[in-house]
Order: structure tokens, then sequence, then C-alpha cells
């Protein structure tokens, strides 16, 4: 079985980001690692294909600079092989044209499966997955929070507000996948020696047959028009807790009214 | 200024329009002339006075689904539409699984941009305006559509308030769902829904919510007997989430709930930014975290900097002695 998974990889969450002035997108120039929301696709993807007695997990990621540090972890987890489409004209592109590449450096890899995470941790539009799915005129299942597959068709349980669905879809099939449904490896020392031969190819847009007009801000039918800062919420009165700190929590409820 | 039509993706709530479902009819009304709602599925009579009442004049329905997830059927009953030239100018789904599944369906087969995470949307000229939170909700950012419409824009829950207008009961026309080429087919075969018996997260006057600061699984016992003594409901957040305490539907963020409830207590939760924009509009905010540095306390009308081992087991007396 081949399983193709989607990688997003993004600035550490612990640094809070800031947006270029001067371009409005993500400020960027800091080292980049995988998307914690994209290491469970790449598990799923892993323990699929051993339940399946072999195959295949493969990559693709679009980022700036040629970046490959989050791809090098999901590799040393244990993929076996990546494609990162950089390309200094994909800046300011939003999700629809990021499916587009994503789609395009997909097509043609064979997939049964393709697997990614429902958002992203930094952009969080949620839409990539299904727009992957569409470009590529597949059917497909999102928030997925178990995976089994059975010939030639997927099984899923779909999130829902009350609790889930079981959806089965024929494959090949796109998959999204909530975080936490899996507890991802942790690469191991053999993993990351191995991680540094695997198979990596970059491709400019050219490569994927598209051009500058159709991607980046030019292609994004958008413009950030404006950038403030949001009103920010009075900090109320802050107590170290003396043993008799939930005394002041009940005054506020009843206060409130609450109780 | 106003836009000719505005479309909302209609959602239903059992045998009711979903709260989110009419808080969008209520924004479209002040951006629109003409607002009607799109619906999949073939019982729009059953909600067209409801959906009537908050302004929709018309419901397209896409006809029975055949338990098919929603996705590609509705964006392509849309798409028909809109190649047809009957569509509107701009469309509004909540952000919401199937909402997220048919708007971006939508936007491939239109080829159109979508802006997600609107908690505001404005007419300027011929073009619309999403506002979106970003950095946890620290930075807005405004995005203007500067291609063709129908506009696509996934707006998040609990950004209007829903108002009633006197509008008559909707007239219910079908669309056609076209061709699905090989996109369809995903099925729904079974539905798992979870018993409960409090209010719901989305809805409840009072949460609770649980993180990391639990220390273990077990200890969100507590979270929920506090949730229920104050008839609200539990909420988490991701972290705990994430290492599988409690399920998804319990959480509380940019991923997971928005809730904007009287009361919102936060015990054990540090107040990642994840967190802070899915519960910041809260009317009051009471937090309990043992690290005085947590940006928790920064959002929170009342702070207590102790150990929620503590601190909610005496509330829970204290309450209990009432």
């Amino acid at each position: 079985m081949k399983v193709v998974v989607c990688v997003k990889q993004i600035p550490d969450p612990a640094d809070p980001g800031a947006l270029d002035p001067e371009t409005r997108t993500l400020k960027r120039d800091v080292k980049l690692i995988l998307d914690e929301s994209d290491s469970y696709g790449v598990e799923m993807a892993l323990q699929l294909v051993d339940a399946a007695g072999g195959g295949e997990v493969t990559l693709v990621s679009m980022a700036p600079n040629g970046e490959r540090s989050g791809l090098s972890t999901a590799l040393a987890m244990g993929a076996e092989s990546a494609t990162l489409v950089s390309d200094p004209a994909l800046v300011g592109s939003d999700a629809l044209t990021t499916a587009k590449i994503l789609a395009a450096a997909i097509a043609g890899q064979g997939a049964d499966l393709v697997i990614a995470g429902s958002e992203s941790s930094d952009g969080y539009t949620g839409t990539v997955p299904e727009q992957i799915a569409a470009v590529l005129d597949m059917p497909s299942v999102t928030a997925a929070k178990a995976i089994e597959v059975d010939g030639s068709t997927v099984k899923v349980q779909r999130q829902t507000d009350a609790g889930y669905d079981e959806v089965e879809c024929p494959m090949p099939a796109l998959v999204s996948v909530t975080a936490g449904v899996v507890e991802p490896r942790y690469p191991s020392f053999k993993g990351i020696m191995a991680a540094k031969s695997k198979p990596f190819e970059e491709k400019s847009i050219a490569d994927l047959g598209m051009s500058a007009d159709q991607v980046g801000w030019a292609g994004a039918n958008q413009e950030i028009t404006d950038v403030t800062d949001a009103p920010t919420r009075e900090a109320g009165d802050v107590f170290e807790d003396d043993g008799e700190a939930h005394l002041k929590i009940v005054a506020f409820l009843e206060n409130l009214k609450v109780i | 200024m106003t836009l000719d039509t505005i479309w909302v993706y209609a959602e239903a709530d059992g045998d009711k329009p979903s709260t989110t479902t009419l808080e969008l009819l209520t924004k479209a009304r002040d951006l629109a002339d003409t607002v009607c709602c799109v619906m999949a599925g073939d019982n729009g009579d059953d909600f067209a006075e409801a959906l009537g009442s908050y302004g929709a004049e018309t419901i397209y329905q896409t006809g029975d689904l055949e338990g098919s997830l929603v996705g590609v059927p509705v964006a392509s009953a849309i798409a028909e539409a809109v190649d047809a030239g009957d569509g509107p100018d701009a469309i509004l789904f909540g952000t919401s699984y199937d909402g997220r599944d048919i708007a971006a369906r939508l936007s491939v087969k239109l080829d159109r941009t979508v802006i997600t995470n609107v908690v505001d949307v404005e007419v300027d000229g011929d073009s619309v305006v999403g506002t979106e939170p970003i950095f946890g909700g620290a930075t807005e950012i405004k995005t203007k559509f500067t291609g063709e419409g129908p506009y696509i824009l996934l707006v998040r829950p609990k950004s209007f308030a829903p108002e009633p207008s006197d509008g008559a009961e909707a007239d219910v026309e079908d669309l056609d769902v076209g061709d699905l080429g090989n996109s369809g087919g995903a099925t729904v075969v079974n539905v798992h829904a979870a018993e409960s018996d409090g209010p719901r997260l989305d809805e409840a006057e009072v949460v609770v919510s649980g993180g990391r600061g639990l220390g273990e699984s077990e200890k969100f016992d507590m979270i929920e007997t506090l949730a229920k003594n104050l008839k609200g409901a539990a909420g988490a957040s991701r972290a705990i989430v994430d290492a599988g305490w409690v399920p998804y539907s319990y959480q509380v963020g940019q991923t997971g709930k928005v809730v904007k409830p009287t009361v919102y207590i936060a015990a054990g939760i540090s107040g990642a930014t994840q967190h802070l924009v899915g519960m910041k509009g809260s009317k009051n905010i009471i937090a309990i975290n043992k690290d005085a540095e947590a940006p928790i306390f920064g959002v929170a009308d009342l702070g207590i900097v102790g150990d929620v081992h503590s601190v909610v087991p005496k509330l829970l007396e204290a309450l209990a002695n009432r």
C-alpha cells in the first residue's frame, strides 16, 4: 500500500511569531519544525502500512527557502522519501494555491491513500486537505480519529460534535486526521541517521507545470488591507492561594448570581 | 453599500437550525438585500418557518444524499447553481466539520479563494472584507477578496448575536447536485452520539475547563463535578485532549469549540494562544494555576495562584455546604 502524507513545516509555536510588515506574510526566517498536527498523520500512515503487511510512506511539503528540517523529522520516523516544493514565487499563496501545489506533487505517485492533518498549527484554515482531494478528484473523509483499511475501502471514525460517525470510502482517497489520535513515535538514532540518505526531491513551480502568476499573492485573489492589535482584555485581581482562596471564587460567583 | 444576494449554509441541530446558522443569517441581513439558505437533504420544509423568521427567503435543498458526507454533493450543487448564473454574491459557512468540507470543495469547483476563521464581515464596494484573528487573537487582520465572486467565507461560531427578523416562511427549492466525478462515495454507515445530561459546551452559562495542571486523567472527574454543581459544562485544553484524557468534543480553543459563557473557570490551564482564542470572549473568567506567570492570568477577572488539587476540592466542599 502506498500512502502519501502531507506535512507542513512551521515556525516553533513556542515562539509567538510575527507578520512581516512589508509582505504581510508570516515571518519564516526562523528554523522550521514539523507541525505537531502532522506528526499524527505520519504515525498513522506508518501504522497503516505496517497493518497492510507492507508498502511505502512518502511525504510532500511546501515551504520557503528549501526548508527540510521538519521533513527530516518525518523521514527519521520512518517515511521512505520526501518531495519538497519550494519556490520564491510561492510567498503569499492562499490555501487553494497550496492545495494545487501539493496535489500536483502527489499526482502521479500512485497513492492508495493521502493523509493530512486536519489543520495546521499556524494558519488554521483547515481547508487544504479537502481542497487537495477536490483537485485530485478523489473522495475524502475529514476529521478522522481512527482509520482502518479493508481491501479497497478505507473505514474511518469521523469526529462529530456529538461523537463520531463511521464512514466508509472507496480508495484512492484522502483522509485528514485530528491531533491526538495516535501516539507519534520519537525518531530513533538509527532513524535519524537513515533519514540523511533517504531520497529527497526538491521541485520548483515550473517543475510542476505552474507559473508565477498562478501562485503566491498573484494567485491568491485576496489582499490583507489592515492589521491591528485586537482589543485586549484587562487582567483582573490575582491572589496567591493562602488556603482560603476558594472563598474568593465563591464570592465572585455569588456576585454574578451564578450561585 | 450592500450586496444583492448572500447564501448561508444552514445546518440542523436536531429539528432546529443550529445557533451558528441563525448568527450567520442575522449578519447576512445587514450585508445583502436577499438572504437565502442552502441545506443538505430533502427536509427543507421542516426548517422553512424557523429559517424564514431569521430572514431566509428561499431554502435551496440538495435532496436526499443517502448517507453521503455532505462536502462533495453540496459543493457540487452550489457550483451547478453558480455556473447556471443563479449563484449569490457571497456564501457564508459556519466553521464546522461539514462547513469546512463544503467550502473547501466549492473553492476548487469554482476556483475561488476562501477566507477562513472570520469573526466579522463587511461589504466594501463590490467586494467583501473578512476580519480574522491571528496569533490567538492578539492581532486582527482584514482580508479583502480581489477576484471574482461568489466570495466564500468560513465564519467562526459566536461571531454575531442571533436576532430574528419578521420574515415569512421561506420558499423551498431543489438544487441539482450534478455529476460528482470520482469524488463521491464517502458514506456514513453508523452514527455514534455520546449521551450528555448537562448543557452543551458551546451553550452553557458556566464552563469549567481542565488542563495539564490536573496532572493525571483521573483528576478530570473534579472538573466534571464542579461543572455539574454549577449547572455548567466541562471543557478541556488541547493538551489533555491530545493526551487522550477526554474526547475531542471537550476541546475549547482555536481547534475545538468557541465558548462565551457568563463564567469560564480555567483550572490548571496555562493559557496557550490556541486556548485563549476559544474562551477569551467569556463575560467573566476565573483562572486557577500554580504558575503566577501563566498567560491565563492576563485575561482572568479573578486569578488564583494555587494548586488546583487543593483549591478545587475546597471549592466543591464550600459549594456543597451552602
